[in-house]
């Protein structure tokens, strides 16, 4: 029979100004971002910024919620594959996010739609 | 320096199967920068959440994509699991193993006959794809799908595997397992394919690593990373080794797929060989949960990354998929960096895009 | 134009399937189906193609992609819609991207249902587009010929 390495998941809950210390903390420690997306729920965005570790196959999750009016910095620059992530959350949610390296300007799915899973007209 | 022009690459190309879009910088005949475009086939899947409840998302997840469909629908399944707190019956683990190493095998044998087209051995290609029949008539002779099986659901599977079902799978592997051995030293061996595959596309296991890599793409460059080493399912009782290459290159990718498709047949066998004697094959799940959950499972493309959050609802609230080839772009782009134009299109399947998994 | 009657070619664009279809029209052309024994041949050039074979349904991006591989194509045209999602929208009927089958923006012909739709079912949508290509290429010879007449 084989080992298993299978580790509980990790989640960090951190406020917005944290974010780029504790991503650049992450990266220094020799993670991999697995994955980052966006939700709305409740009036708030809840992104998440998931980091693995290859050797352990732990996975860590860093979580910010923040206002849909809020302003978030882009951890491209720390992390440059981050920048479709950023793109898909930027159009499909509207998340504000500032300093993407490389920015498509809401034109990465080229829908018609205005950030269909963020926040309605109405709400905003 | 010669003069840089843009040249525009698909939707539409006979080497791709599906439609995505890239400029193409390229000075003489050289590629300075890829950008890729994407957006054609997204369907805003993911935004069915709050239209279809959590037993009928299983089988709209599943059709994220026809190739890789049994894994979406099993991750889905998984999380959803994870949320309600149950452990799935044994038997169901190992069903939901043996139907995933199948669709593996599926998967990369197309991915090599794509791969044999792209670089011009027409031949080549009908081999693969006439192997890649059999494994297809297995999984329709047990599931009654070619490339949608839906046979998972929340707690289990759908329907079983007779004894002599799993003993015909046996030997067929088998028989696939001696007439892989004929393509496969083609593909390692023949000097066309080599000078073809060999030192092209090179990404480095730094680069790999930086750039988020996932799957076949990430072991070719030696990084040994497989999900399935996380024990889900049945792989906690199997016994294997992730298949690492360290060149790189568009060859080690070719190696790495080639190489797993003899692991799949060797742990289906296993799997055949432990599978528990029982009836139970799902247990019922009822109410609506509340929580999160991530979980990763290894795709033949790499890891795929499952999230949900539900809180109560008939409803969930967010239902998220991050798909191996959207992790695999930017190794893409960072290849194609370098690159001679007519290598393009045999870089682009080389890290085996699943457009249709991209955008949802 | 009587040799290209027995031989029509086949231009194969996925809209926004889900590859299920895709990898099903792939499998028709390779020899265990080989849709080519009915004299079709796959090709990537939508300005030699006879029969537009379309997978999956049409979203805001593709629209105009669908369109103009429609308007390359040299009349006649022969178009078959192949799953159900080129059919109707199918499961991502209600995404919010989806503005519904490959008849949105342009004419089919022929619909293939199914999900995936099965190798068997694409060949007998492909024989049906030949015999339609054939009947609209007779149609069009008499077109030609009338015009030929009209002008001398």
């Amino acid at each position: 029979m084989a080992e298993v390495i299978c580790p509980e998941n990790i989640l960090e809950e951190i406020q917005l100004g944290e974010l780029l210390p504790t991503v650049m903390e992450k990266k220094n420690a020799g993670m991999r971002l697995a994955q980052a997306c966006a939700a709305f729920i409740d009036g708030k965005f809840e992104l998440s910024y998931s980091f693995s570790d290859d050797k352990t196959y732990q996975l860590v999750t860093l979580r910010v919620v923040i206002d849909p009016s809020e302003e978030v910095p882009s951890i491209t620059e720390i992390v440059p594959q981050a920048v479709f992530y950023e793109n898909e959350m930027k159009e499909l949610f509207g998340v504000k996010i500032q300093m993407i390296t490389t920015d498509y300007k809401d034109k990465f799915y080229r829908i018609e739609e205005v950030a269909p899973f963020g926040p309605k007209k109405e709400d905003a | 320096m010669g003069k840089r022009s843009i040249i525009p690459y698909g939707p539409q190309h006979p080497v791709l199967p599906e439609p995505i879009h890239i400029d193409l910088v390229i000075e003489d005949e050289r590629v300075i920068e890829a950008i890729p475009s994407v957006g054609f086939i997204h369907r805003g899947l993911e935004s069915l959440v709050d239209r279809r409840d959590i037993h009928q998302l299983t089988y709209v997840i599943e059709r994220t994509c026809g190739i890789c469909s049994f894994g979406h629908g099993m991750g889905y399944c998984e999380t959803m699991e994870d949320i309600f707190g149950v452990e799935v019956p044994k038997r169901a683990k190992f069903l939901r193993t043996i139907w995933f190493e199948l669709s593996r095998m599926h998967s990369h044998l197309l991915w090599l006959g794509l791969l044999a087209d792209a670089f011009g051995y027409e031949n080549l290609f009908y081999q693969c794809w006439r192997i890649r029949e059999k494994v297809l008539d297995l999984i329709e002779m047990t599931t009654g799908g070619r490339v949608i099986f839906s046979v998972n659901k929340i707690g289990g599977v759908l329907k079983d595997i007779s004894p002599e079902h799993l003993r015909l799978i046996d030997s067929s592997i088998d028989d696939i397992k001696a007439e892989l051995e004929v393509i496969k030293k083609t593909f390692i061996e023949d000097s066309t394919v080599q000078s073809r595959l060999r030192g092209i596309g090179i990404i480095t296991k730094e680069q790999a690593h930086a750039l988020g890599c996932a799957g076949p793409v990430a072991r070719a460059s030696g990084i040994r990373c497989d999900m399935r080493k996380r024990g889900y399912e049945a792989y906690q009782f199997l016994d294997f080794e992730p298949i690492i290459s360290d060149a790189g290159d568009c060859f080690a990718r070719c190696y790495c797929r080639l190489m797993e498709v003899f692991q799949s047949i060797d742990l289906i066998h296993q799997a055949i060989g432990m599978i528990p004697d029982e009836t139970d094959i799902s247990i019922d799940v009822k109410g609506n949960p509340t929580g999160e959950s991530f979980i990763r499972i290894e795709q033949p493309r790499g890891e795929a990354v499952f999230y949900v959050k539900a809180s109560g609802k008939p409803h969930i609230d967010r239902f998220r998929l991050r798909t191996p080839t959207f992790a695999n772009l930017p190794g893409l782009c960072e290849m194609l960096k370098g690159a001679e134009l007519s290598d393009v299109g045999l870089m682009v399947v080389t890290i085996d895009p699943c457009i249709s998994c991209t955008e949802r | 134009m009587a040799k290209i009657k027995k031989s029509p070619w086949l231009l194969h664009y996925d809209g926004s399937s889900c590859n299920g279809c895709d990898i099903e029209v792939l499998a028709c052309l390779t020899p265990i189906y080989d849709a080519e024994r009915f004299g079709v041949m796959n090709t990537g050039d939508p300005m030699q193609a006879d029969i537009f074979l379309i997978t999956g349904g049409i979203n805001t991006q593709n629209a105009e992609v669908v369109k103009q591989l429609y308007n390359q194509m040299p009349r006649p045209k022969v178009v078959v819609a192949v799953g159900v999602c080129a059919c109707t929208g199918g499961v991502f009927k209600d995404c919010y991207n989806i503005l519904g089958g490959a008849d949105t923006v342009i004419p089919v012909d022929i619909y293939v249902p199914g999900c995936a739709a099965r190798p068997q079912s694409i060949i007998d949508g492909i024989v049906q587009a030949v015999e339609l290509f054939q009947k609209r290429s007779d149609e069009h010879d008499k077109e030609m010929k009338n015009k030929g007449r009209e002008a001398s």
